[in-house]
């Protein structure tokens, strides 16, 4: 890994407004010494994805509290690998259940934070695992 | 109120006590170097009369039911009757929350609470490509009247209280209740309830937003009017801490902001040519029970106490019912965890105690399983019976504020009561709520109190069982409700045969006198009430005043 600072777009995909959660992550990211953009409210994945592209960020944080997560997960990554971009870390976070993280993992989402996480754990995390 | 000889006396006695334990306290001393509450209040050893300073009892606490009503809003409380026993609820379709309102009703519950789906709260049809993966998800889809007539079939709308978790498109789903009552026979004047309306906290903290501030206002007023002739008995707005709180405020600091944004609601109103003794005693409000068991009792009051002040001196408003801040609470949603979701349960049942002897209107208690997914039916009946636990068995509702002369409860009380006024200050200074919300401010104080707070919990100060300390090995939970993913198709087709089968002319006539009295000053509740009965959709009512007002683009602010 280079010395660069880590870039790392912070999004909330669908219509829920509850974005403390990813807010404080983006604050401890940010004091973890990454380069953090929060997209703010209401994303579509496609937005998301554009925004990575035109940030060339190397990770992107999505977050979702409404349970929408397996409907709006899964086309950040498709539409990414749709644009050639494979190098991405996408990590997600939320009331997010047990039973739909295979699920996820499967679809290409590196890794589900739910509540109760530590934010060093999510920056642990993204330093061992940003391409 | 106290002789001030004796007090003296008992401030230097006090002094000498601490002294004494000094030494012992080198060897031993206490858990932590410091104490202090959520709002960061240092809170000392022990508390007398003396810590109260100059106590004038009728200008702090008044009797129940007498200004400045820190004590209670009414002279009998509990004694007269419980406080009204409210679970939020709605998932999936109206169908089933219509099921899911029928067992809680059985169950003994005395109100309805509704909870909206997203598209629902941010006008959207549940056919709009804005609605993908959210149909139903945390609340109840409602597209048309069609929906509302199944949500409210076999339950009498002259009976139950319902109160609607809507900002927005408040107007809209009024509108819809007003005609659903009519169809059941039931003229507006007897419709109970309350919409949340509250379009300033959605900016804020809560997100659901869709038009300007200035618009969304007008909307607001024009309820206000029209419920003052109409719906007498209709709660019009529910000026809202919780969402405010829950996005990481402190105790002081959702006071402070809920008040703020109150006084912007009443300026408008008023300058909108209302009178305030016509449309303020029609103002509720709706606060968060959160951990901090004595603040949060202190909060309530201090609630109460500065509200009454700010209308009465502030606005010049005469009626009692004008200055009472009448309020609901809820248990905090962001205290609950994922871990050992069981102690949630007594999480609940101290924050339910606490806003009872803070002297609720009335309740919500969260189901123990909130931090992992919407709750069962199951845990839904705990969380009631919690509620019947304090009311009915533990004595806690016998007496009219229990905890009133608490040395250490009153001294807190005018400890929040003095920050909330430096906040309200700093706001009036910045030139209100809303311009204090455009340039961030109250944004800004929330986030760093919720960093603040993640900091707490990751360094040991702030202990979250379960999570930073008695931790456990254990098996995910398994019984966890799922909104049916065939609920988006259902609700398209159902909204499909609405447009088929309406007039649509009819339709199109009710939005065109909408869309042209939207451009003009008229109060829009009417027109809105035309076109649900036509069967417009939300969506499409939402989206002519879109094309009218705009939408609002919020500035991300961290």
């Amino acid at each position: 890994m280079s010395d660069k600072k880590i870039r790392v777009l912070v999004a909330k995909p669908g219509l829920d407004g509850h974005d403390r959660g990813a807010k404080v992550i983006a604050q401890a990211l940010r004091d973890a010494g990454m380069e953090v953009i929060y997209t703010g409210l209401r994303q579509t994945p496609e937005a998301i994805v554009e925004t990575a592209v035109q940030e060339d960020v190397q990770v992107i944080g999505l977050s979702i509290l409404s349970g929408a997560h397996l409907a709006l997960f899964p086309p950040v990554v498709e539409l990414l690998k749709k644009q050639g971009v494979n190098d991405v870390l996408v990590i997600g976070g939320g009331i997010i259940p047990d039973d739909d993280i295979p699920a996820l993992k499967e679809a290409g989402i590196s890794e589900i934070f739910t509540p109760g996480t530590s934010t060093q754990d999510i920056i642990d995390f993204i330093n061992a695992n940003v391409k | 109120m106290f002789d001030a000889t004796k007090m003296t006396e008992l401030k230097t006695k006090k002094k000498e006590w601490m002294e004494k334990q000094e030494a012992t306290l080198k060897k031993r001393p206490e858990r932590k170097p410091g104490f202090s509450t959520d709002s960061q209040i240092e809170i000392e050893r022990v508390y007398t009369p003396a810590d109260l300073g100059e106590y004038d009892y009728d200008e702090k606490l008044g009797l129940p039911g007498d200004y400045p009503y820190t004590r209670g809003v009414q002279p009998t409380m509990y004694r007269g009757r419980h406080w009204t026993m409210r679970q939020y609820a709605g998932f999936g379709s109206a169908e089933e929350t219509n099921e899911r309102f029928k067992y809680l009703l059985q169950q003994g519950q005395t109100g309805l609470s509704c909870a909206f789906d997203l598209p629902t709260q941010i006008g959207y049809d549940s056919d709009d490509s804005m609605a993908r993966g959210e149909v139903g998800k945390v609340g109840v889809a409602i597209d048309s009247l069609k929906d509302m007539e199944i949500l409210f079939d076999g339950i009498p709308l002259d009976k139950v209280s319902t109160s609607m978790t809507i900002n927005a498109p408040a107007a809209v789903l009024l509108a819809m209740y007003i005609a659903v009552g009519e169809k059941q026979g039931f003229t507006p004047e007897k419709l109970k309830g309350t919409i949340q309306n509250d379009i300033l906290k959605e900016y804020v903290a809560r997100g659901t937003y869709i038009f300007p501030p200035a618009p969304s206002m007008r909307l607001i007023t024009n309820i206000f009017e029209y419920c003052a002739k109409n719906v007498p008995n209709w709660n019009t707005i529910s000026i809202s801490g919780y969402h405010i709180r829950e996005a990481g405020a402190s105790a002081v600091q959702e006071v402070a902001f809920t008040l703020a944004d109150g006084i912007a609601y009443v300026d408008a109103a008023i300058k909108a040519g209302l009178d305030v003794d016509k449309f303020a005693p029609r103002l509720s409000f709706f606060f968060n029970a959160h951990l901090n068991f004595f603040e949060e009792i202190a909060k309530f009051r201090a609630a109460r106490r500065v509200w009454a002040k700010i209308m009465k001196e502030r606005f010049g408003a005469k009626a009692p019912k004008s200055l009472m801040l009448r309020f609901h609470t809820q248990t905090a949603g962001c205290t609950l965890t994922a871990q050992q979701p069981d102690v949630n349960i007594m999480r609940v049942a101290f924050q339910a105690l606490s806003a009872v002897l803070g002297g609720t209107q009335s309740l919500h208690t969260n189901s123990r399983d909130e931090a992992l997914a919407l709750p069962t039916e199951h845990s839904v009946l705990i969380a009631l019976r919690t509620q019947q636990v304090v009311g009915y068995e533990i004595g806690a509702a016998d007496t009219v504020d229990p905890m009133g002369g608490s040395y250490y409860v009153e001294k807190l009380t005018d400890e929040i009561e003095a920050k909330v006024w430096e906040y309200i200050n700093k706001i009036d200074e910045l030139g209100g709520a809303p311009k204090s919300i455009e340039l961030g401010y109250m944004q800004k104080e929330i986030h760093e109190s919720a960093y603040r707070y993640q900091k707490a919990i990751e360094s040991g100060d702030q202990i979250v069982i379960g999570v930073n300390k008695f931790q456990m090995k254990e098996e995910p939970p398994k019984d966890l409700l799922r909104v049916d993913p065939a609920v988006e198709k259902f609700q398209v087709s159902k909204t499909t045969n609405v447009r088929d089968e309406r007039d649509n002319e009819a339709v199109q006539k009710c939005l065109g006198a909408l869309e042209e009295a939207a451009k003009t000053d008229a109060n829009l509740m009417p027109f809105i009430i035309d076109a649900v009965k036509a069967y417009a959709t939300l969506g499409e009512i939402c989206n002519v005043l879109r094309k009218e007002f705009g939408e609002y683009q919020a500035a991300v602010v961290l």
